[in-house]
């Protein structure tokens, strides 16, 4: 692993009036790894993925990002230009609903295609081709690159979106949910595929999940939450196997083992 | 009651004439760029060239010639109608020779003959936003034009090609202004694209219904968004005018009887007219001035 | 030979003057008098005004005539006017409250201050075809009574002593309000903005979008608070004088809903409101005006936008009749240059797939 985190979280709070979304969270994040946050519906974890991604303004604290030319950015003084052209090319965003990251009255290939389009590639053939290269990595065979989403599976539509988000070599993707609403077979199909494109491509994911099994399998560090704070953070298998807090005993043993 | 015979010259009161010019100085600073304006109610209905009429209305002096077409010719009803309002409310002088006029308000066409430098071309703009079929909300495309972000532009074109093989837009065909702002230039068929490209004449545009006027300077850069491999192509008929024999020009289909037979016939009447006066002669046309004689004014 | 057909100045002025012959009807027919329409058919010509934003009975009736009673044609001649009309200066604003009242009731309180007064309304009249109407059959003066003169308070501000109701508006008093026939629309508009566009908006566009909310589309529960019919006196503050003088009397509606009541930890609950203002009488346009104009409050409220009559880009950019009727009639006008690109377009895929040597014969640039 690099030397310098990739993500700098300094006392990050958002309250919306006297209720606690999430409470001063610290964390770097490095290079290549991946991090879960578990925790209940209700826990902060959504919350606390939206202030990262930018999605949200928080209330206090900051978020550094280390950029491409190597110089940390304050994200929350990023212009409005900044952060958009951040989002649509060194990060990913892969949504619960894949309807809320897809565009679905667009064709996959277009889905698939448009961050190239919107940074400036304009040769049909090769974006195109780099469709299909994406398209076939997570999956999807290459005769389906004209049909929209709307004719796709739940987990396709799943793989879809992440090859839409894949495309421009981001070095960071935010995960919320992503194998939600999926049936088991699927979802286990799923996060094989995910755990191969981040360690075959080095990426570096944030993934939002109540489901200890995902954290297990997808992770190498976590986090646990609980009304809005970390109560628990440390290497995945440590926490799990060991861990040290009352309520991730309580959600451990309440889980299958893995 | 009496007031009501009373207007103004060229309808318009002079604050809201002064008030459109700075709104067209704007746009002329920032080609492409749709300025919001208080455009006001006019006597003709939205949709039929109140935004064209506003412009003209507001740089029209007692001085020059007003042309107007609609659909690259002089007689049809609304070209007909809009001229005969500036008659009635500037008295001003009308022609239907494209070289002779000062200002030209037109609707869906841009002439056949090259414009000059002292020209102003004044386009009827129904839909000003060309993200407005991709995105309806205008606190998005706002956002979309002062970000540049136009990959969506290009999605819709991607989409075209996916479906089709082409691109399948033939009118309102949108461009790039000065490397800029993605701009809608109208509905003129995608043919008269390349005649806005570094234009000596002022292209200005109008859309009185949405409140918007932009324009393009003289001499300012205009590509048509394509793709490389894709590249922006113009209709090409495949046949000269019936009537004058022009090639190389946008023609109109006319359908002659109930069997199916029909013509082709330059959309632009005046560039028809004039190359018939002098003597050019298409397949079914008249050697003599005859057809000519017929629709001058 | 081919020669194009003309269309041209002739055929245009034959249509007018077939129009004009269409609009005077039979000449055995005594032809109707801008006095009649202003007399008889007055609530024509109040909507005629309202809908114009230019209040003038005379021109709104011989509108209304020279239309063929074509309402929304009607309001569209009365705007084009109003346009060309200098601006002088604005109002002072209108205090409904000390309103020379010809109808006022409200649906929150039984009895209140001022009393419910009904007024020339058509609300319990049995709506049976009136014979009598045939011939100009002699109509008794209606019944008169003396009053005080003194103003009827308004419902909201019984609500208002008491602090059960937000108050009028939360702008600053020294707010200059926008003039949307001066400035372009940027949406998102501010209140005042939005209810100049709502009082000039079709009828029966905010008619609809009111009963939607009232079906479930953006609930707001709506009370009517009052209900408003009289004549207010406009005033206008002139600098050389340093006081304001009246211009005159015109007749409004005024309709203000009492909404589902909010209120926060740090803020006690009130209730919320709408409001409606018209020229003229219209109880069904003030009425839907307030209830959408709450509508559109949602985001003020931290309520969820999820029905259309919350949209407000929505709303206000599809509100205008004269804007509407002007866009989708032009699609009469002419299109044939659009049509032979798509046609020649159309032509050329449908040829490529029967045949597909054909390669694209367009001409590269």
């Amino acid at each position: 692993m690099n030397s310098t985190p990739l993500l700098k979280v300094q006392k990050l709070s958002k309250t919306y009036g006297q209720r606690i979304g999430c409470k001063d969270v610290s964390f770097e994040l490095w290079p290549g790894e991946v991090l879960a946050i578990v925790g209940e519906s209700g826990s902060g974890k959504t919350t606390l993925l939206n202030c990262l991604s930018t999605r949200l303004d928080a209330t206090s604290g900051t978020v550094e990002y280390h950029m491409r030319d190597g110089a940390y950015r304050d994200l929350a003084r990023l212009s409005e230009a900044e952060r958009r052209f951040l989002m649509r090319t060194d990060w990913g965003f892969v949504h619960q609903n894949p309807a809320d990251g897809l565009r679905m009255t667009v064709s996959a290939g277009a889905n698939v295609g448009e961050r190239l389009m919107a940074v400036g590639h304009r040769h049909y053939g090769r974006i195109r081709d780099a469709a299909t290269d994406w398209l076939s990595r997570v999956e999807i065979g290459a005769d389906r690159i004209d049909d929209q989403p709307r004719a796709f599976s739940g987990g396709m539509r799943q793989r879809l979106q992440i090859a839409r988000n894949l495309i421009t070599g981001p070095r960071l993707v935010f995960m919320d949910e992503p194998t939600g609403g999926l049936d088991v077979s699927v979802q286990a199909r799923l996060l094989d595929l995910i755990r191969g494109l981040v360690h075959d491509l080095g990426l570096s994911a944030i993934i939002v999940t109540h489901d200890l099994a995902v954290a297990r399998l997808l992770s190498h560090r976590m986090m646990v939450m609980k009304d809005g704070h970390v109560i628990e953070q440390g290497l995945t298998d440590r926490v799990l196997d060991d861990p040290r807090q009352p309520y991730t005993q309580l959600l451990v043993s309440s889980i299958l083992q893995v | 009651m009496s007031a009501l015979a009373t207007y103004n010259f060229a309808y318009l009161d002079e604050q809201t004439k002064r008030m459109i010019r700075r709104a067209i100085l704007k746009a002329i600073a920032i080609p492409g760029y749709q300025v919001p304006f208080a455009s006001r109610e006019m006597p003709m209905p939205y949709g039929w060239g109140t935004g064209g009429v506003q412009l003209t209305a507001a740089i029209l002096g007692p001085d020059d010639v007003l042309k107007v077409i609609d659909q690259g010719a002089d007689d049809t009803t609304n070209a007909v109608s809009i001229r005969a309002f500036f008659q009635k409310v500037a008295a001003v002088a009308v022609t239907t020779r494209t070289a002779e006029a000062t200002i030209i308000q037109t609707r869906h066409r841009i002439p056949e003959a090259e414009l000059t430098a002292n020209q102003v071309l004044v386009y009827q703009v129904p839909i000003p936003e060309p993200l407005r079929f991709l995105e309806p909300r205008e606190t998005e495309t706002r956002q979309m034009h002062a970000l540049s972000e136009y990959g969506l532009m290009h999605v819709k074109l991607y989409e075209d090609i996916a479906r089709n093989g082409h691109i399948a837009t033939t009118y309102a065909y949108p461009v790039m202004v000065e490397g800029r702002y993605v701009m809608d230039p109208s509905p003129i068929p995608k043919f008269d694209n390349p005649k806005m490209h570094r234009s000596q004449a002022l292209q200005l545009f109008g859309a009185g219904r949405e409140k918007r006027i932009y324009a393009i300077p003289p001499h300012t850069q205009v590509v048509s968004l394509d793709f490389e491999d894709h590249p922006f192509t113009i209709q090409h008929f495949d046949r000269p005018c019936a009537l004058c024999g022009a090639e190389g020009v946008y023609l109109d289909e006319v359908v002659l009887d109930d069997r199916g037979s029909r013509m082709f016939v330059c959309s632009d009447t005046d560039h028809c007219e004039t190359r018939r006066a002098e003597g050019h002669v298409g397949p079914e046309g008249m050697p003599s001035g005859y057809g000519a004689k017929e629709a001058a004014e | 030979m081919y020669v194009a057909v003309k269309g041209g100045e002739a055929a245009i002025a034959n249509a007018h003057q077939l129009l004009a012959d269409r609009r005077r009807g039979a000449r055995s027919i005594p032809a109707l008098t801008v006095a009649q329409i202003g007399e008889q058919l007055g609530l024509a010509v109040d909507r005629v005004m309202a809908e114009a934003s230019l209040y003038d009975r005379a021109l709104a009736a011989l509108s209304i005539k020279q239309a063929r009673g074509d309402m929304i044609e009607a309001i569209f001649l009365l705007r084009a006017y109003r346009t060309t009309l200098p601006r002088f200066g604005y109002s002072d604003p209108v205090d409904t409250g000390a309103m020379e009242i010809e109808r006022r009731i409200s649906a929150t309180y039984k009895d209140l201050p001022g009393g419910q007064l009904l007024g020339p309304t058509f609300d319990y009249t049995h709506r049976l075809l009136d014979p009598s109407l045939l011939e100009d059959a002699a109509v008794a003066a209606p019944v008169r009574r003396e009053c005080g003169g003194e103003a009827v308070g308004r419902v909201s501000d019984i609500l208002g002593d008491e602090g059960l109701i937000e108050p009028d508006s939360r702008e600053p008093l020294d707010k200059v309000p926008g003039d949307i026939t001066r400035e372009p629309m940027d949406f998102p508009l501010s209140r005042d903005e939005r209810l100049q566009a709502l009082a000039r908006g079709d009828e029966g566009f905010l008619l609809a979008l009111a009963y939607s909310t009232q079906r479930g589309y953006a609930r707001t529960h709506p009370f009517a608070g009052e209900i408003r019919i009289g004549l207010v006196e406009v005033e206008i503050e002139l600098p050389e004088l340093g006081f304001s003088v009246s211009l005159g009397e015109i007749r409004v509606t005024e309709c203000q809903s009492v909404n589902q009541f909010k209120g926060s930890a740090t803020e006690p609950p009130q209730f919320t409101r709408g409001y409606g203002l018209v020229f003229g009488q219209s109880e069904r346009k003030a009425m839907a005006m307030a209830l959408v104009d709450r509508a559109l409050r949602a985001e003020e409220f931290g309520e969820d936008i999820v029905a259309p009559a919350q949209d407000e880009e929505f709303v206000i950019a599809h509100s205008d009749n004269v804007q509407a009727t002007g866009f989708v009639e032009h699609l009469k006008l002419p299109h044939y240059v659009d049509f032979q690109a798509e046609l020649d377009l159309v032509r050329r895929m449908r040829a490529e797939q029967q045949d597909p040597s054909t390669a694209s014969r367009e001409a590269a640039e």
